[in-house]
């Protein structure tokens, strides 16, 4: 039996998701032998050809010739997994979803028409069926590594959809915004990072995007958050912020960011 | 509670999506399981899945699997020989009817799994059985090569909500067949395993029909990681369903599954 | 009849005494101290890590430690965790499993030795709370192991309480602030400040309590203002609640409007079941490794109200609205339990209150309700 073939795929993005692949410098030895490399090339420009088994897909759909090359990797991927808030939200760069392109690109770009944007940044699960999506702003390699062996063994990947909040009480943390008045995006946002900025005393910036909304009424309560972080310090301008740092365009926070403003008129 | 080393004496496709599973203790046997009770099935490296009996023959477990998700299908991929681990047995059994009362057995689906150990003790009592069965499309029928010998000794119905070409039977809901059943409400037991809609449906024209709530029996199914009681996954109202349950009569299940969980 | 036992004391030095006491016997000892602004459990190195000199402020929502005027350890009431944190932890890893090349599985139960834990500092209303935990986890028919293993080794130091926070309820779920009558634990300790230092009044609950306080410079002690003082607590709780017939009420309201109104304002972030002292509902996970030979089993603290909690297939999550989610903590808190276990999972320790980060109040929810009841049958 010869090893499933793995591609890593970069659209509009950092890089730092595909980089978290490099940075699993423990297991990347044991990775390489159960996987073969068919094109990742941030590691080697050596590729082989598709089909691939397993496709990691980084960054947002954000110009004309992305459209096209999403649909070949589909195609040629028989399980995709979209890693990132770019892949999985639009990431930072959905926030000139908020206003026209144009105003942005004179500013600057010297020949804006040398470019090919699209109006919007977009997740790649608006434009082709995703099979999985991993969150984060970067993503968490333990996360990467669970999702990598869970494939590899054919059973289900144990990433939780809970909240943040989870997370810091397994871990131990006193939270930041009951005990020191801190205003924290965990109750909210998508558990994943193991809780770690409030246990280094910071509030949660959201970085893994909102918990998950379902079809009987779940989802996150951004509208009983309001209060709680305008008490701790935060105006309607801060909070719209916040909820666009990372994931301006998850529909959730940008509902939320909706309703700060809203709530300063 | 570590899983219980056994193997796959025998596998036997039922449907395109569902096996069924004989399984032989590797070296110590769990202690006997009665029908309608539950194992926790482990599928190595994928995960563990609480899954009734659908039959038991000495030392023999049979687990009737619909994969619907990577622990049942890779319990459905298992093939003679493979190693599956096994915890059990856990929760309630099915009750053993009144003497001389009729058997109503309603199943919906896989549903009809946990009752077969049912129908086949029925068959071997005094007093009539009657069988009734939904199913979405003729493909999913269970148990083809029991048909004949049940319908032998019992009534058989069997309803499709899509007919295929070539169907010729009932198309419909199954609590349609309630009319035609060859049992007595008045001395009747009723064994109830499917969709929660469709026991809840059945049960209420049970109920209509003078079947008491007592002699409704259902088996229940909510999200399980433990079956002893540990977790609290299981929880429908005041049962723990992996130690009250899965087989609950109707007059216990009935308030707690009034209540709209949405 | 028997006369009373006398009553004895220790002082501050006596405690520190305790403390190398367990050490000495091999005991790790874990206690209220210090930690990011709260008061938290952790493992202590000596007497000196114990919080003295700190009290605490609680509101719905809010904690704040406060400085206090006296060198008072246990003056204080709870904070982030609990004791099931030690008993029953965060995570634990169940089994190992490896298979060779022939496809046989061997499974290795995780058995090692639980640390033997001293637990200095157990609120009456957190006993209550371990208690309820022995019944769920190891009076059923299966015994938890994990549990079961840390539990039988602890030793249990209750110290009463004189210092109610403003989200506690202990007078009105009967379990604080003093011991209630027929209490298990193994010493008992009474804190009073006053001119001449700190001093403990202290009584021993079983053999081993015995033994060890007998190693302790006690002197004689009336124990009036040590009883005083746990009486004057049970006058300050922060709040009360009628908890009669919960359970009762729990059922009849059901489709209460007021279950509306609360999940307008929760979260759903899980905190309220994360501090509770006997929330003990777990999920498991599955881990391979690269080479998909070798699987672990292991299981963490899971709430009901993550979606995935009572995920079904085929159905999804049986209960999805913050509404239900919201309702089963409530409704199983305070009525299913007794069905389940045959008593209240609520201790009146305020935790759920104080940590939730938008303040929704256990007993304002439960004073709605019957009110809500009330008027519904009034009709």
């Amino acid at each position: 039996m010869t090893a499933p073939r793995l591609a890593v795929w970069k659209f509009s993005s950092c890089d730092g998701c595909q980089l978290t692949l490099l940075d699993l410098e423990d297991e990347l030895v044991s990775l390489s032998g159960e996987l073969e490399i068919g094109y990742f090339l941030e590691a080697t420009s050596d590729t082989l050809p598709p089909p691939y088994d397993l496709s990691l897909v980084e960054g947002s759909v954000a110009a004309g010739a992305d459209l096209e090359r999403i649909r070949w990797i589909r195609e040629q991927s028989r399980h995709l997994v979209t890693i990132g808030a770019c892949a999985t939200a639009g990431g930072v760069q959905a926030l000139r979803n908020l206003s026209p392109l144009p105003e942005y690109q004179s500013v600057v770009y010297a020949r804006p028409d040398y470019l090919d944007s699209l109006d919007d940044s977009t997740p790649i699960s608006a434009h082709v069926p995703v099979d999985f999506e991993l969150r984060g702003c970067p993503i968490d390699k333990r996360q990467l590594l669970e999702v990598i062996t869970a494939f590899l063994a054919d059973r289900k990947p144990d990433i939780p959809t809970h909240s943040v909040c989870f997370e810091c009480k397994l871990r131990g943390t006193t939270c930041v915004t009951v005990a020191h008045g801190t205003p924290c995006l965990g109750p909210v946002t998508h558990a994943g990072c193991g809780a770690l900025c409030p246990a280094y005393g910071r509030g949660c910036y959201g970085c893994f995007g909102p918990v998950p909304t379902t079809p009987g009424g779940g989802g996150p309560n951004t509208r009983a958050m309001l209060p709680l972080l305008r008490r701790d310090g935060l105006s309607e301008a801060d909070i719209a912020r916040l909820y666009r740092t990372f994931n301006a365009e998850a529909p959730e926070f940008a509902e939320a960011a909706r309703q700060a403003e809203e709530e300063a008129r | 509670m570590t899983p219980v080393p056994y193997r796959v004496a025998d596998r036997r496709q039922e449907s395109a999506d569902t096996v069924t599973l004989t399984l032989a203790p590797a070296a110590h046997a769990l202690p006997p399981f009665r029908p309608g009770q539950f194992a926790m099935l482990y599928a190595f490296g994928v995960g563990e899945a609480p899954l009734s009996v659908s039959g038991i023959s000495g030392n023999l477990l049979h687990h009737t699997v619909r994969a619907v998700g990577k622990v049942s299908e890779a319990l459905c991929r298992a093939e003679p020989g493979n190693w599956i681990g096994v915890r059990g047995p856990y929760g309630t059994a099915w009750p053993t009817p009144p003497a001389g009362d009729d058997v109503l057995v309603v199943a919906g689906g896989i549903g009809l799994a946990p009752l077969r150990p049912v129908i086949v003790e029925s068959l071997a009592r005094s007093g009539r059985l009657s069988v009734l069965v939904g199913y979405r499309e003729p493909g999913e029928q269970l148990f083809p090569a029991e048909l004949p010998l049940w319908r032998r000794r019992a009534q058989v119905l069997v309803t499709v909500d899509r007919p295929t070409p070539g169907w010729q039977g009932p198309v419909g809901l199954v609590t349609a067949l309630l009319d035609t059943a060859d049992c007595r409400t008045d001395r009747c037991t009723a064994f109830l395993c499917g969709p929660e809609p469709m026991m809840r449906a059945t049960v209420g024209e049970l109920l209509r029909r003078g079947v008491p709530a007592e002699r409704i029996v259902l088996s229940l199914e909510r999200n399980m990681h433990c079956g002893t009681g540990w977790c609290g996954h299981c929880q429908l109202g005041p049962l723990l369903l992996c130690r009250d349950g899965p087989v609950v009569d109707w007059a216990r299940a009935g308030e707690p599954l009034s209540v709209s969980e949405r | 009849m028997n006369a009373p036992a006398p009553l004895a004391e220790i002082d501050e030095s006596g405690l520190a005494a305790l403390f190398d006491a367990l050490v000495r016997r091999g005991r790790t000892v874990v206690g209220p101290t210090v930690k990011d602004d709260a008061i938290v459990l952790a493992e202590l190195g000596s007497a000196a890590e114990l919080p003295h000199g700190w009290g605490v402020e609680t509101e719905p929502g809010g904690y704040r430690l406060r400085p206090r005027t006296d060198r008072a350890a246990f003056a204080h009431s709870a904070g982030p965790q609990s004791w099931k944190t030690f008993l029953h932890p965060p995570r634990a890893r169940l089994w190992q499993a490896d298979r060779a090349s022939d496809g046989t599985v061997t499974v290795r139960e995780d058995d090692a030795p639980a640390p033997r834990y001293a637990f200095l500092g157990v609120r009456p209303c957190d006993l209550r709370a371990i208690a309820v935990q022995d019944r769920v986890l190891t009076a059923g028919a299966y015994r938890d192991p994990v549990y079961g293993r840390r539990r039988d080794g602890v030793f249990l130091i209750v110290v009463e309480c004189t210092e109610p926070g403003g989200v506690c309820f202990c007078t009105s779920m009967g379990t604080g602030p003093g011991l209630p009558e027929g209490s298990a634990f193994d010493l008992a300790l009474t804190e009073t400040a006053g001119p001449g230092g700190l001093s403990y009044l202290i009584r021993a609950g079983s053999p081993e309590g015995s033994e060890l306080l007998a190693e302790l410079p006690a002197r004689p002690t009336d124990g009036v203002r040590a009883r005083a003082a746990v009486a004057g607590a049970a006058g300050r709780m922060g709040r009360e609640v009628d908890a009669s017939d919960l359970r009762a009420l729990m059922a009849g309201t059901m489709t209460a409007e007021r279950w509306n109104q609360v999940a307008d304002r929760c979260l759903t972030c899980g905190n309220c079941t994360m501090v509770c002292p006997t929330c003990f509902c777990t999920t498991t996970e599955e881990t391979t490794d690269l080479t998909g030979d070798h699987a672990e089993r292991w299981r963490r603290w899971d709430s009901c109200f993550d979606l995935d909690f009572s995920h079904l297939h085929g159905v999804g999550p049986v209960r999805s609205s913050a509404r239900s989610r919201y309702r089963q903590w409530l409704t199983h808190k305070l009525g299913t339990w007794y069905d389940q276990f045959g008593s209240s999972g609520c201790v009146g320790c305020g935790r759920c209150i104080a940590w939730c980060p938008v303040g929704i109040d256990i007993t304002e929810e439960v004073t709605a309700l019957r009110a809500e009841s009330g008027a519904a049958g009034a009709r």
